[in-house]
């Protein structure tokens, strides 16, 4: 064999790499690429007693109940709603915020908006959502001030219409500040002598905005904007998890917190599977076609 | 229009927007202050109030904190968050490094093989019950490293670390080895030290979210004192099963200090993080900025 003489003779090269690599290689058999073969359970009328080994084989029969289901389009809306509101509102906010925040010239007050501003990204994701369920409750906070505007006292979580409003809010609240740092990275990378020639051109402020910081940081935000449509499916579901309760599900149920009830609170193994990889499949699709088009239009490309 | 001389709509832009950015202050820290002063406020009236706190209601309490310090479950779990993080960063980092390193390796011919292997599994998950069933298979639950091995390793750190190690002169390695050093020498005794930096980067973002972590402990846990202090938030802040106030005698009127105690909870569980957070920052700043560049 060619390949094992090929190794061999790797191996007689770099011996410690090789030690090296165990445990890394190790590590992705065993929580990554064996689990892989745990995918079968999804053709299965999976039963925890007989085991993956052991129970009947039922071909497509989980993903048709599911593609039948009453619950399928809900979650496929509620996941993409839920992830594009938070892509729409939540995207340009951080360059509006490092753009104004720019145009700040004192240094210490810079800096402590800046520190400010990241206080809310290092706040566990239990604690955010303990606030956020404190804060939206009809005594809260911000239910009092909307009360103000004649909302009424109301609990904002215990009403499907507000959990993506909430959800958005929160996630902008919670990340502005922090996705706002590779903008003023970029911001601050900016030719400085172009601002000059522009000011000797006679364009103002608007315009020198328009057209020498925007394309400036261009790439950066072309980037990042990959990064997020890429992600679109996979949006984390902790949060929606820890916020969401049987009243809002119309809303805000999405592919991830369906099947982890379906998984563990069902005990419906098989079915909860077929749910879970139909959303691995888009999302990997997703990946890989805005990583092409990203590599065909703007030559970045994250893999 | 000079440098010194501002025009009219330019001193109108710099008032409006020193006023958003101290907007964005105040609303960055409101939520906690108010935390704060709920947190030592007088139960019974706290229980009454609407709206945002400014300053304690009632007469100043410490009772809340007292209560919180009594809680076993509150200790318990940070004393395991406090290994789940050390013991998870520890040896995520240092795989990191060594994984890093081996990615960087021109000499081994498997490089691409094993780089592909890993960038794999960031696009394809096997998804919950799968991994789940591995985990269960391994006979890991409801031990610790039910909780630290499943997310030892991710992906984006290491391609960090090994964009890190590229850039590194290759001259450094090559009169090592003509000195005769080998790879685990050249990696902990060379490279190790150069990118101390990136390394810090790595150690935060990986202790970040191990402090972070409360799913996997939830669905590989029974046991209560294995239980990460994100767990124990979970039952008191969102669950609202108060562990302090629920089994206590009703005559004792403990059940009044529920929210006191959520409160207090709060500033208990977040008050240390947000204390070190000013001080690290920076290395976050660098982090962004080194994955921003082309994996």
């Amino acid at each position: 064999m060619k390949l094992i003489s090929n190794i061999r003779n790797d191996y007689q090269k770099n011996r410690s790499i090789y030690w090296l690599c165990i445990p890394i290689v190790l590590y992705y058999l065993l929580f990554c690429y064996l689990p892989m073969g745990g995918i079968a359970v999804a053709f299965q009328k999976y039963s925890l007693g007989k085991g993956i080994f052991n129970s009947k084989f039922i071909g497509l029969q989980n993903f048709t109940n599911f593609f039948n289901s009453y619950y399928f389009w809900r979650l496929l809306r509620n996941t993409f709603l839920l992830s594009f509101n938070n892509l729409v509102i939540g995207f340009p906010i951080p360059i509006i915020f490092a753009l104004l925040l720019n145009e700040v010239k004192n240094k210490n007050f810079k800096r402590t908006v800046q520190t400010v501003s990241y206080l809310p990204y290092f706040i566990s994701v239990v604690v955010i959502c303990g606030l956020i369920i404190d804060f939206t409750n009809a005594n809260g906070p911000i239910s009092q001030v909307l009360a103000l505007f004649g909302m009424g006292n109301i609990s904002l979580l215990g009403d499907p219409k507000y959990f993506r409003t909430v959800f958005v809010s929160s996630e902008i609240w919670q990340h502005m500040g922090y996705s706002s740092i590779v903008y003023l990275a970029a911001l601050a990378g900016v030719d400085q002598a172009l601002y000059e020639a522009a000011v000797i051109d006679g364009a103002g402020r608007w315009k020198q905005t328009l057209y020498i910081t925007l394309p400036g940081i261009s790439s950066t935000i072309i980037v990042m904007l990959i990064l997020r449509v890429g992600t679109l499916f996979a949006l984390g579901f902790e949060k929606v998890m820890l916020l969401y309760n049987p009243a809002t599900y119309d809303t805000a149920d999405i592919i991830s917190t369906f099947v982890y009830r379906k998984g563990f609170e069902d005990y419906n193994f098989g079915f909860s599977t077929a749910v879970d990889l139909f959303n691995s499949v888009i999302n990997c699709s997703l990946l890989l076609i805005t990583n092409k088009l990203s590599r065909k239009f703007s030559d970045t490309s994250l893999f | 229009m000079t440098a010194t001389q501002k025009s009219p709509g330019r001193i109108v832009f710099i008032i409006v927007n020193t006023i958003i950015m101290i907007l964005v202050c105040i609303v960055c820290l409101l939520p906690m202050w108010h935390v704060l002063m709920a947190s030592v406020s007088d139960p019974i009236a706290l229980q009454k109030f609407k709206g945002l706190l400014m300053t304690p209601i009632g007469e100043p309490t410490h009772k809340g904190y007292l209560l919180v310090m009594q809680n076993p479950n509150i200790f318990t779990s940070y004393i395991n968050t406090i290994i789940y993080v050390i013991v998870g960063t520890g040896l995520g980092a240092t795989l990191t490094l060594i994984a890093g390193y081996i990615l960087s390796r021109k000499t081994f011919r498997y490089r691409r093989v094993l780089m592909s292997m890993i960038v794999f599994t960031m696009l394809f998950r096997a998804g919950m019950i799968p991994q789940y069933l591995v985990v269960n298979a391994l006979q890991l639950t409801d031990t610790r490293w039910a909780v630290i091995l499943p997310s030892l390793l991710s992906v984006f750190n290491i391609t960090i670390m090994r964009n890190a190690i590229e850039q590194l002169p290759a001259s450094l390695e090559e009169s090592a080895r003509i000195d005769g050093a080998g790879d685990m020498l050249i990696l902990f005794r060379i490279v190790a030290p150069l990118v101390k930096a990136t390394f810090a980067v790595i150690v935060l973002f990986y202790a970040v979210a191990r402090w972070n972590e409360w799913f996997n402990a939830m669905i590989y846990l029974t046991k209560r004192e294995l239980f990460p202090l994100q767990l124990i938030l979970r039952e008191i802040l969102i669950i609202n099963q108060n562990t302090v106030t629920a089994g206590a005698d009703i005559s004792s009127g403990l059940d009044n200090y529920k929210e006191l105690v959520q409160y207090a909870t709060i500033i208990v569980a977040t008050v240390p993080i947000l204390c070190i957070y000013p001080f690290v920052q920076k290395h976050f700043v660098t982090g962004v900025m080194i994955g921003a560049v082309k994996g």
